[in-house]
């Protein structure tokens, strides 16, 4: 009598998928954690131009953006197709831009609004008059600290032909 | 009759399905922000007390046109040869106070990198995209400068020494002492090289 058998019906075993959750799950919590929603519908171009001396933004929390661009459709048709400035979810004239700004640093908390950090998030194409506006408003309220923000890469891309 | 050996096990098979389902709503919504950029300083509205003077030299002056062709110190200069003119101007030297400059000495260009004022000016139709090429660029000569001087003195290139400074999580991984260290250095470096770069108000095109 052999103690080594030989199964003449067997099979290939069958991989178990129980773990197959756990992996999976595990992957979801990665992308849960590292997800950010976008917090901002964008109504404006946004195409930002590339920069490689770049510092990171850390600190979300006392950042303020501030989309600039031309008007995406259907905004388009009753804004034309200057440039506008985009704040949240609406967009904000000149005029109001620089108390829009404060409404916002008030809105942050109190120890946080000496640091506030203004990321200027510019579509390439604009051009720099509205910009410069921007900045004397920035300036005007006192919130000096800014960023333009931009992707990492090769900046002599930007150069359109 | 019913059963009495406790409750039924409730099937977990579709548990896997349902992690898919979550999994593939985060992959595809997810978008890694990259949330960088220049950072720049605007000067104050109300202007300092006690005018200074700056001595023409001391100015190193970038127009942008509308069609962003350059003009820097009154010569027509191509883009790509931005960074190594202001570096030579910030490192020129002229008055020999800098002793770690490598500059040409010249009498004609900048006294010393602390005094060096680099000066932009744009126009109203000047696309955005070609201005931050050129603050990139003045930027870039800027940090090449600090990184030549910071690795002389601490073998570690500027740019990584204060992207570690500014990383939130250092102060944790080093400890208090290790971290004003590098706070330190960070400091001096910038010191050597202080980033004078004034963002005049754009002119109109007439």
């Amino acid at each position: 009598m052999s103690k080594f058998k030989f199964k003449k019906n067997a099979k290939t075993p069958e991989v178990s998928t129980a773990s197959l959750p756990d992996i999976v799950f595990m992957l979801l919590f990665f992308f849960m954690t590292v997800t950010v929603m976008k917090d901002d519908t964008l109504k404006v171009a946004n195409e930002l131009p590339n920069a490689s001396e770049i510092k990171k933004l850390e600190k979300k929390d006392r950042v303020i953006t501030v989309y600039v661009g031309k008007p995406e459709q259907p905004f388009d048709v009753a804004l034309g197709t200057e440039p506008k400035i985009q704040v949240n979810d609406r967009f904000v004239s000149l005029e109001n831009f620089g108390l829009i700004i404060l409404e916002e640093i008030n809105k942050k908390p109190e120890h946080l609004r000496s640091f506030i950090t203004v990321s200027l998030k510019v579509d390439k194409k604009a051009t720099m008059g509205l910009i410069s506006d921007v900045k004397q408003k920035l300036r005007e309220i006192n919130a000096l600290k800014i960023n333009y923000t931009t992707y990492e890469g090769d900046a002599f891309q930007n150069i359109i032909k | 009759m019913a059963r009495r050996g406790g409750a039924p096990e409730v099937s977990a098979g579709s548990m896997a399905d349902i992690a898919f389902l979550l999994l593939i709503f985060f992959l595809v919504t997810t978008t890694i922000e990259t949330d960088a950029g220049l950072d720049r300083m605007l000067p104050p509205m109300e202007p300092p007390e006690d005018e200074v003077i700056i001595k023409e030299k001391n100015i190193f002056q970038v127009l942008i046109n509308k069609d962003g062709r350059l003009l820097a110190d009154d010569n027509v200069l191509a883009l790509k040869d931005l960074r190594a003119k202001a570096m030579e101007f910030l490192d020129n030297n002229g008055d020999s106070s800098c002793t770690f400059c490598k500059g040409k000495k010249n009498p004609e260009s900048s006294d010393n990198p602390t005094k060096a004022i680099i000066s932009l000016k744009s126009d109203r139709e000047t696309k955005y995209g070609i201005y931050i090429t050129v603050q990139n660029e003045l930027v870039g000569a800027y940090n090449e400068l600090r990184d030549r001087e910071s690795m002389r003195l601490y073998k570690r290139t500027f740019v990584d020494l204060e992207s570690t400074y500014l990383d939130p999580q250092t102060k944790e991984s080093l400890g208090e002492t290790e971290y004003d260290e590098l706070k330190e250095k960070v400091l001096r470096i910038k010191a050597l090289f202080p980033q004078k770069l004034s963002e005049a108000e754009t002119s109109s095109s007439n």
